[in-house]
């Protein structure tokens, strides 16, 4: 009896030491205190993706799915906010910028820990540029960390201090940090060496082998079925009464074929969020709302511009007759412009997004509100116009209606539109009943995404297309690749060398002279002026910005998604069940 | 019931299914592209005979489509009466290639739309999109039924007269395409064609396509027929005769055929009036905005559609009568034999 009584006090103060080492640990750990609601711990979080993530890797990291999954279990030393749009500490607890605005250095949070318990400091910072920047590795994040085909310098002061040099002043400089993860050293810094990294961190990696900064860490995965996240212990963020985040014990990633499919599984109560409905399918969910308690929530207008794109590529003369013939139009500044004056895009946000979307006139859209030039022209539609706007350009009309070029061809064309995208079919055909009114003869042919993507990006055999892109921040520089001549998504003109016409020159200008400005009144006003040349030059004819449009059970606490991607599951680490 | 008296009930009915989708034109009130953007997904318009002070009217009327504001959400506008005119003028169109005209079988005026079996996703009306669809869906099942029994009854008699090599080779041919997964060759060969095909272009490569894939249970039939037909003895004696091949098919034994080659040809029309719908449906027939069953019913594909208009499942309920009074033709046809 007595014997265990002394050994059940030996136990009470083994506890006891116990909790003060925790507690004098906690002290020395600079926890961010978030200031959103404070929560209840415990419960999971199902959701439904359409498809399955390739890789865990944040270095390989192309597809949708797998970034999704790798931000919940990774961090980034400087975040952007998804609600306010703006900059906000995150590993980095604060930093300063030089005066000659090339040198900012960071200070790392002490005390916090990788998912797997090792401590995390500034040579984890300067091991993940390196790998981020080296050559070999093919990191996805690279292109982003050069500036004027320089890479930013990276230097370790102490052991909590990193400097980054930059080759030259970068107005976005501290957005770019966002969405460049930490790396755990000391898991990943033999296979660098070995020059495994690339395939390293694949799907079937084991949990232990694994770790991040983010909140939450691998549990399972199973092929076909779910992928199982697990509450990271370690997390670096509380709420204000010093609990520590995330509240939720799993994130449950199902894996389902469609769209469809994500919508049957939330109404029927399987999944707790959807991360994006289509305008389609909200009023199917509205009217179960009540019955089913739902927040359905229509974010407005997002990031995403959906265009109809005209080839405008120069490698097909001779290789493809039929492209380079109907080429002759389309390069033809009045041609786009009657185009764009023919298609009622009031219709297009009506029918296809029942009214769930806004016009476009240029790429920026108004849920860019810090960077949309609001002395654009509302687009309005004029058949009237269009046909004016060609018999300038030397088109005739037949008798029986038919649009004719100088030399007497019928004007006539196709659009390539996803086939398993509803949307961009549907699109397509009202532009194919617009363009009839003005002669032109469009045929629709809905194609295999991939088939499309081919032909746009690889072989140019095609004449225009229906496609959609969205920037993942709402600063010019991640729209870079676009706009520049020399850039990997300059979908009508690809691999160009130097700027095929003087607007496309002027807007390589514009965009690096913005890259570079640190006015942001000045930056405004140089991207303006490339939306004027792209509403005027036309070489995509910008449609709709479709609505952002997400739900969720209505118990879900802190539930605050935003019009920057990952709309729902940004602040997941706040996220928690009301009672 | 004689047999004769049996056929015509299947006979009747389908023919005049043919001519309604033949006359298309004048029967439906709307061009098939005509799109009423003001009017998605209406729902069929109810035709009345009283209005709402129970005052009766000897000429149907209905009442416009009022939008209450939400996306396909409609209440009838009862404030003004519109009657339904017969022989109006409207969206010309052209009948057999030959006959151009504007006048339809009947219609209302606007700004009140007559859709009786309601609107699609661009407010075109189905009804006739539907009898305009008919015009692919039908017709390229009676077509390509045509090509695969023509196909079956070339190379089946030839097989079953000839015998020997030919007979292997031709059967060991049949095989394979007995065995192709066809829908999978099919996906592969539309990723082939050019770009741009006219609708009447892409008409005929269907029907091109399910014929051919068709010929060969036809094939195996006639074969059968001609096999024990060439050893009768009156077919033998006219050999002994000096009788040519030519003359011994031709006379004695493809005739015995006959009533096969019927009765395939009402189990294979509907079964590639389907293969049609099934081909359109996944994106492989004929394009927007010309209308086929297959493809009207592809808006399906979309769950709220599904679950919301009802109207656009129409195009496939269409398919049951057909099938069933081919089914029947096939049965009595079966029993004649």
């Amino acid at each position: 009896m007595n014997a265990f009584l002394r050994f059940g006090v030996l136990l009470l103060s083994c506890a006891q030491a116990a909790c003060a080492l925790a507690g004098s640990l906690a002290a020395t750990e600079e926890l961010l205190v978030t200031r959103s609601e404070v929560g209840r711990p415990g419960g999971k979080l199902i959701i439904a993706e359409r498809s399955e993530p390739k890789t865990l890797n944040p270095v390989t990291a192309l597809d949708g799915p797998s970034r999704d999954v790798i931000r919940r279990m990774t961090a980034d030393l400087i975040r952007i906010n998804r609600s306010t749009q703006l900059t906000e500490p995150a590993l980095a607890i604060s930093w300063t910028n030089s005066s000659d605005k090339r040198q900012y250095t960071l200070k790392l949070r002490h005390g916090i820990k990788f998912s797997d318990g090792h401590p995390f400091d500034a040579d984890d910072v300067v091991f993940s540029f390196q790998v981020y920047l080296d050559e070999k590795v093919h990191s996805v994040q690279r292109d982003l960390l050069m500036i004027d085909g320089k890479p930013i310098g990276v230097v370790k002061l102490d052991q909590f201090t990193v400097r980054f040099e930059l080759p030259k002043p970068y107005a976005a400089a501290e957005r770019i940090f966002d969405s460049v993860a930490m790396l755990p050293r000391h898991l990943l810094d033999q296979l660098y060496k070995e020059g495994k990294l690339a395939s390293a961190w694949g799907l079937n990696v084991p949990p232990s082998e694994i770790a991040g900064l983010g909140p939450f860490r691998l549990k399972e995965y199973v092929a076909g079925q779910r992928l199982v996240l697990e509450r990271n212990p370690y997390y670096w963020k509380s709420d204000s009464k010093r609990t520590r985040l995330p509240y939720l014990d799993q994130l449950v990633y199902l894996f389902v074929p469609s769209e469809d499919a994500q919508v049957l599984r939330f109404q029927a109560g399987d999944t707790d969020i959807l991360n994006r409905i289509s305008a389609d399918n909200f009023p199917v969910l509205q009217k179960d709302q009540r019955a089913h308690e739902f927040t359905l929530l229509d974010l407005g207008p997002g990031l995403e511009y959906n265009f109809l794109l005209f080839n405008l590529n120069d490698d097909t003369t001779g290789r493809l007759p039929d492209v380079a013939r109907h080429q002759v139009w389309f390069r033809e500044q009045k041609f786009r412009q009657s185009i764009s004056e023919a298609i009622d895009r009031n219709a297009i946000v009506k029918l296809v997004y029942q009214g769930r979307a806004t016009p476009l006139i240029a790429q920026v859209t108004p849920g860019n509100k810090l960077w949309l030039d609001q002395s654009l022209p509302k687009p309005g539609r004029s058949v009237a116009q269009a046909k004016d706007l060609l018999r300038s350009a030397g088109f005739r009309w037949k008798a029986d209606g038919t649009l004719i070029d100088s030399t007497g061809q019928p004007v006539e064309f196709s659009i390539l539109a996803s086939a398993s995208n509803a949307q961009r079919k549907q699109m397509a055909t009202l532009i194919q009943a617009d363009l009839k009114q003005v002669g032109i003869n469009v045929q629709v042919v809905p194609m295999e995404f991939r088939a499309q993507l081919d032909r746009v990006v690889q072989t140019h055999d095609y004449d225009t297309a229906i496609m959609a892109l969205g920037s993942g921040d709402v600063d010019p520089t991640a729209e870079m690749n676009v706009w520049l001549s020399t850039g990997g998504t300059h979908l009508w003109h690809l691999g160009e060398k130097q700027p095929a016409t003087n607007w496309e020159a002027e807007i390589d200008r514009l965009m690096r002279a913005q890259e570079t400005e640190m006015d942001p009144r000045k930056r405004k006003r140089d991207y303006d002026q490339v939306q004027q040349i792209v509403a005027a030059q036309m070489p995509i004819v910008c449609l709709v910005s479709p609505n952002i449009l997400v739900g969720a059970k209505a118990k879900l606490g802190n539930f605050q998604p935003a019009i920057l991607d990952h709309y729902t599951l940004w602040n997941a680490d706040e996220l928690f069940w009301r009672q | 019931m004689t047999r004769e008296q049996k056929l015509v009930l299947p006979l009747v009915s389908l023919l005049a299914m043919h001519l309604l989708v033949l006359f298309a034109g004048f029967v439906a009130p709307y061009d098939v592209a005509t799109q009423f953007r003001e009017h998605p997904y209406a729902p069929p318009s109810p035709v009345h005979f009283r209005d709402r002070r129970g005052h009766i009217h000897i000429r149907p009327f209905l009442y416009a489509w009022k939008n209450n504001g939400k996306f396909a959400e409609y209440e009838e506008d009862t404030e003004q009466i519109m009657p339904v005119r017969f022989f109006v003028p409207g969206d010309p169109y052209t009948m057999l290639h030959v006959l151009h005209s504007s006048v339809h079988l009947f219609g209302v005026k606007e700004p009140a739309h007559i859709f009786i079996l309601g609107s699609d996703g661009y407010g075109r009306d189905q009804f006739s999109r539907l009898l305009f669809g008919g015009q692919i869906s039908l017709f390229s099942g009676l077509l390509a039924a045509a090509l695969s029994l023509s196909l079956g009854l070339l190379f089946g008699s030839a097989a079953g007269y000839y015998g020997g090599l030919l007979d292997s080779l031709l059967m060991r041919v049949s095989e394979v395409f007995l065995a192709l997964p066809w829908l999978y060759l099919l996906f592969a060969v539309r990723a082939f064609l050019p770009l741009r095909m006219s609708a009447a272009g892409t008409f005929l490569l269907l029907i091109a396509i399910v014929g051919a894939v068709g010929w060969t249970r036809p094939a195996r039939l006639v074969r059968g027929i001609v096999l024990s037909a060439k050893e009768r003895s009156y077919v033998l004696a006219a050999r002994g005769f000096g009788a040519t091949d030519w003359y011994l098919l031709r006379r004695h034994v493809l005739p015995q055929t006959r009533g096969v080659l019927l009765t395939q040809a009402a189990i294979l029309i509907p079964q590639f009036i389907l293969a049609e719908v099934t081909l359109s449906f996944l994106g492989l027939g004929v394009a927007e905005p010309v209308p086929s069953w297959g493809n009207m019913l592809s808006a399906l594909q979309q769950y709220n559609v599904l679950s919301s208009y009802w109207w656009m499942i129409i195009p496939g309920l269409v398919l049951i009568p057909i099938f069933l009074s081919y089914y029947l033709l096939a049965r009595c046809l079966e029993q004649q034999v």
